[in-house]
């Protein structure tokens, strides 16, 4: 697919997931048009291109679609010149896809459930996250960012936290992410989001604050129904 | 097994029955990449170069190259394309190709190893959601591999291929069995893939017998207590 082909996102406004995806492109210099889904009504073009799983993003180029942000990620690498999203040396981008991974598939659920679940189910999830945070903490030693000087694959993968928790934290008032504790993270986020380039498609964060406090009481159902039976 | 000779710096940590080690065997294999097997005791105890090599998730499979951990079998594959240009590569050059065989590799590591634990593991509703579940898997996967030799398509056997090759020794009996299905009648053109594999040294030298893999889980279901 020649680079030149329209480049258009299929997302919505809210999800970090959709945040990935647009902010790759970003990255790149790659300009592309934003088509925002109803995700209570999704749309023909969702479906079409995602019938397996029915979600944004979709990132399409051209006729081509590409599912799953963090394959989105790594498609905009490889499809488009501009600076790398992923390290040069083998081992480096082992590890790089290793912590995204660990991010995706370890952290999202328990940061959820932590937030907006209660009494000791939450205090379980609280340890779990907190556990996988110090981690993360740890990947972030004399780094401005996770993918070093510049912003990578594991950075788009943990956006989630730039913007996403602080509300969470605001709304529930959990604190997860602190000074004392998390002070790399902390700082991490605050860099991410005063980036110009990925900061311009985050969700503004007084008005997420406000979408998501009017979500509250679905969010708790949400997570109460993702306990274990 | 073969590939045990003088190794090229490349060390594998695995279990011998674990589809996600056998990925990684058959990779080395295609790739014609000679390494040391390590055998891992899950269950008598895990060794310190194993807990060392993967602090965060202390599971096989471990590919060490000179002495460098990468796990996850799926990063581990992608690792031996990036790390080893001049061999046969199992993903495709192109970029969608690219992203089109990543995203069924997860699909497959996303649904069938969880759905199959079900079918062995359940009774009753739990089971049957699980056999439907199954059944719609085959059924998904045999669309996307349509009248393609192999997963790869044009590019022959790659990375999807690799991926799902070590669970043809899962469906065939054990699944099967558990799941009162027949992977032939659900899905033909996957079993007759299968079979294809099956013929590819590769593969018939890194994965082991249905029967073996039945055994296993019948002993396994003993120690977990399932009737």
């Amino acid at each position: 697919m020649s680079p030149a082909a329209a480049v258009k996102v299929i997302g919505a406004y809210d999800s970090p997931f959709s945040h990935r995806a647009e902010a790759a492109l970003r990255l790149k210099g790659v300009p592309y048009e934003l088509v925002l889904e109803d995700l209570r009504n999704k749309s023909d073009l969702l479906l079409t291109h995602n019938p397996i799983h029915k979600k944004v993003p979709v990132l399409l180029h051209g006729d081509r679609a590409v599912c799953e942000s963090l394959l989105i990620v790594e498609y905009v690498d490889e499809a488009f010149d501009g600076p790398a999203l992923l390290p040069a040396d083998p081992h480096d981008r082992a590890m790089a896809r290793f912590w995204a991974r660990f991010i995706e598939d370890k952290c999202s659920k328990p940061f959820w459930l932590a937030m907006w679940t209660d009494g000791e189910a939450q205090k379980g999830y609280m340890k779990e996250i907190k556990e996988s945070f110090a981690l993360l903490e740890a990947q972030l030693e004399g780094k401005k960012f996770f993918g070093g000087d510049t912003i990578g694959l594991v950075d788009l993968a943990a956006c989630g936290f730039a913007r996403w928790l602080g509300v969470c934290e605001e709304i529930t008032g959990v604190s997860l992410v602190t000074e004392e504790e998390l002070p790399r993270l902390k700082r991490w986020a605050v860099e991410y989001a005063a980036d110009e380039k990925v900061g311009a498609c985050l969700p503004d964060r007084a008005l997420l604050l406000e979408h998501f406090s009017a979500k509250k009481e679905m969010f708790a159902a949400m997570a109460k129904s993702m306990l274990p039976k | 097994m073969a590939g045990e000779k003088n190794d090229d710096g490349l060390v594998l940590l695995g279990f011998w029955v674990s589809p996600f080690a056998q990925r990684c065997r058959i990779a080395l294999a295609e790739k014609g990449l000679p390494y040391r097997y390590v055998e891992e005791d899950l269950f008598g105890g895990k060794s310190d170069l194993l807990l060392r090599s993967n602090p965060v998730h202390k599971k096989i499979p471990v590919l060490l190259h000179d002495g460098k951990p990468v796990n996850e079998s799926l990063l581990i594959l992608q690792y031996l394309d990036d790390a080893f240009p001049e061999t046969p590569s199992l993903l495709p050059a192109d970029p969608h190709a690219r992203a089109h065989a990543r995203f069924w590799a997860d699909y497959i590591d996303k649904k069938v190893t969880d759905c199959g634990s079900r079918l062995w593991k359940l009774k009753g509703e739990p089971h049957r959601q699980a056999r439907a579940e199954m059944i719609e898997i085959l059924k998904t996967l045999e669309a996307e591999l349509g009248e393609k030799e192999f997963f790869g398509g044009e590019h022959g056997f790659g990375f999807v291929d690799a991926a799902f090759a070590p669970s043809t020794a899962w469906f065939q009996l054990t699944y099967e069995r558990y799941g009162e299905f027949s992977v032939a009648e659900v899905a033909p053109k996957l079993a007759a893939w299968a079979a294809r594999c099956g013929e590819r040294e590769s593969v018939a030298q890194s994965i082991y017998s249905p029967e073996k893999v039945y055994d296993f889980i019948g002993e396994l279901r003993k120690k977990l207590g399932i009737e």
